[in-house]
């Protein structure tokens, strides 16, 4: 029944999906045995909790015709607070907020993208590249990460919507980054979207996901996939910066296969949600291949930041690098997570491992689970670690020269995340530390 | 434009200060000498607000009002300047920016970036400082030179009432102490506290009233003459 959210999931749901989609039969087998596996799998046992998740009460998917609209009083305040501060467009607002169903800049947008289509670049959603390029992406699908990865890869191989399928093509790189924010309608904006991204030989593009507005999902559960492939002297930048609203369960799969000379640069940053576990990896499989994660989180009330990487070296002389900012405030826990492994060949190999925490408050936490192997004796792997506490001493000072209490932890938390923000667009670190400065205040009495 | 009265503060439960009196009428220059742990800094950071120290007994008048309730953000909006003896490093945050931030929040006429920078050139040359000073992180990385010279730049963009230099001769070679000096010879309409051990700031400025200190208290006052007795027999 049209303007009917259904809930729950089946198989029959599955294959509804798939047959409104109209997909060829490899991905509604691909569907279904991810389904089953998923319906087997059990919840990870470690990390943050997610007994609470109720998989019955999540809505799989909507037909492009069900209106989901919300009136505008039924939007918390905090996110219309956090609307005002960003300077978010009305337009915007309501589509983000879910008002509106359909957010209409997509015209305007292609526009843009022109010229990087004319050197054949393809930039579509994932729904419309099964259609256009089906061998394509049937080539890579899920070969990266497997419906089996983990229960929530295999829950997203079943019920997948939107998201993203790029191709750069040989040689071609891509001046201005492609924004997957604003082709995105609230549909596809969905739970469970699908990105996959080819960046073929000697290309380079820059990916940016997501936005700093919130995001107020009617539904508590987000699982995406998103498999990258960085071919021969290839270079992608992956950047996502994600707001959910606090009810959300944030678990995302992200893995890139970085051949030779590639490199693979993520830049991940997570405000918002419940709980988000999310870490992006890469697997170095060609020789001199280099990865690196940039990660900022900041866990507030309620929240739980379980992020991190995964930088696995199969090949000689490779390199990997990551770095993770984390900031806990009012009782929230951040944790790093993060495993680097050299393999028995990838001789002459270094990683370098950098995480540092800043708690707020003594009811927050902070938490490193750092796993490193390595199985060959000519790489070397470095781990650096720091907690550190907003001093009194500094906040005496800032306040010295007429900043308020939470003014001055504003400036102390946007300095700590400075080496993380300085590689962002300056549109969103203006809106970032904006953000941050609105979590501060009332956070001191 | 600052009176002590009585005042007594601890410490973690520790008494510091005992009794302390001193008034500095407006547009004076008054220097505090003492020995090292006699409680000048205490002082200086309790004028300031630091929660730390806390009030046991007395009070603090600034510009005839009772301050002693006053947070340290309200004391600086009165026009209080504390330059620390031991500047605090805040890292990655952009000192552009921040002297900016701390400009604008002190005064009525909000200043464009552009508009900031060309308002503080003067500033940065009587310091002798070079503009690329904007590009670097508060503190992070400075000599103890740069840091004074830093929180006096951030006294002129704050323009206080009043000055309270915390052992800002400390650790500074004989350039850039004359800098500094001269740079508060230049100040208008501001009345001073200079916290020092040494004399040799003094030569740049006219102090009228010098207090020596010593165990948390004001032992002695008197005029310029007082400091060449301690120069002689010491704090006595």
């Amino acid at each position: 029944m049209p303007g009917e959210a259904r809930r729950g999931l089946s198989r029959q749901v599955v294959e509804e999906i798939s047959s409104l989609k109209n997909e060829p039969k490899w991905m509604r087998d691909y569907r279904l045995k991810s389904f089953a596996y998923f319906t087997e799998k059990e919840i990870p046992d470690w990390g943050p909790d997610l007994s609470k998740v109720d998989f019955n009460d999540i809505c799989y998917y909507l037909k492009p015709l069900d209106k989901e609209k919300r009136d505008w009083n039924e939007v918390p305040e905090k996110i219309k607070k956090t609307f005002e501060v960003l300077g978010i467009p009305q337009a915007e607002r309501d589509y983000l907020a879910g008002v509106k169903a359909q957010y209409d800049s997509e015209v305007a947008y292609s526009s843009l993208q022109k010229e990087a289509e004319e050197e054949g670049v393809i930039f579509l959603s994932m729904d419309q590249a099964l259609k256009k390029y089906p061998s394509l992406v049937q080539e890579h699908f899920g070969k990266l990460i497997p419906f089996s990865d983990n229960k929530f890869s295999a829950l997203n191989s079943a019920v997948w919507s939107g998201g993203s399928f790029v191709y750069i093509p040989k040689g071609v790189k891509v001046k201005r980054p492609l924004q997957a924010y604003f082709r995105l309608n609230a549909r596809n904006m969905g739970q469970f979207e699908r990105t996959l991204i080819i960046a073929d030989e000697n290309s380079f593009a820059h990916y940016i996901e997501g936005c700093t507005a919130p995001v107020y999902s009617a539904d508590s559960l987000h699982a995406a996939v998103v498999e990258v492939y960085v071919k021969k002297n290839a270079r992608l930048r992956y950047t996502t910066i994600q707001n959910w609203s606090g009810d959300v369960y944030n678990l995302v799969t992200k893995r890139a296969g970085v051949e030779e000379n590639g490199v693979m640069e993520w830049v991940d940053g997570n405000l918002g949600s419940r709980v988000t576990m999310k870490y992006p990896s890469c697997y170095l499989i060609g020789k001199g291949a280099r990865g690196e994660m940039l990660s900022l989180s900041y866990a507030g009330e309620n929240q739980n930041q379980d992020a991190g990487a995964k930088m696995v070296h199969l090949a000689p002389n490779t390199s990997s690098i990551i770095v993770s900012k984390s900031v806990s405030q009012k009782g929230g826990v951040s944790s790093y997570r993060g495993l680097v492994e050299m393999s028995p060949i990838a001789y002459n190999s270094k990683s370098h491992v950098e995480c540092d925490a800043l708690i707020l408050d003594s009811k927050s936490f902070s938490n490193t689970y750092p796993v490193m192997r390595n199985n060959n004796n000519t790489s070397y792997i470095e781990h650096e670690a720091s907690v550190s506490k907003v001093s009194d001493e500094k906040i005496f000072y800032l306040m010295s020269r007429g900043l308020s209490k939470s003014e001055a932890m504003g400036l102390i938390v946007s300095g700590f995340i400075e080496p993380i923000i300085k590689d962002l667009s300056m549109e969103y670190a203006v809106e970032l530390n904006n953000l941050i400065n609105m979590e501060m205040e009332g956070s001191v009495g | 434009m600052l009176k002590v009265k009585e005042l007594s503060v601890e410490i973690e439960n520790n008494l510091i200060l005992n009794n302390i009196n001193l008034e500095i009428p407006d547009g004076e220059i008054h220097v505090l000498m003492g020995k090292n742990g006699s409680g000048k800094s205490t002082l200086a950071q309790t004028i300031m607000g630091n929660p730390m120290c806390k009030i046991s007994s007395g009070e603090i008048y600034f510009k005839g009002k009772n301050i002693s309730d006053l947070n340290t953000e309200n004391r600086a909006k009165q026009g209080i300047f504390l330059s620390f003896q031991n500047p605090i490093e805040i890292p990655g945050v952009n000192i552009f920016g921040y002297l900016r931030t701390i400009y604008n929040q002190t005064h009525e006429n909000k200043l464009s970036p552009v508009k900031f920078r060309e308002h503080t050139k003067k500033y940065l040359e009587m310091l002798d400082l070079k503009d690329d000073i904007y590009n670097r992180f508060l503190n992070e990385g400075f000599s103890g030179g740069e840091k004074k010279k830093l929180e006096l730049l951030q006294c002129l963009v704050l323009e206080p009432r009043l000055i309270i230099l915390d052992e800002i001769d400390s650790g500074l070679d004989v350039e850039a102490l004359k800098i500094i000096g001269e740079v508060l010879n230049r100040i208008e309409n501001t009345t001073i506290l200079i916290i020092t051990h040494y004399a040799r700031i003094l030569k740049y400025l006219s102090p009228s009233r010098v207090h020596i200190m010593s165990e948390g208290t004001i032992i002695k006052s008197g005029d310029i003459n007082l400091i060449d007795q301690i120069e002689e027999k010491g704090f006595k």
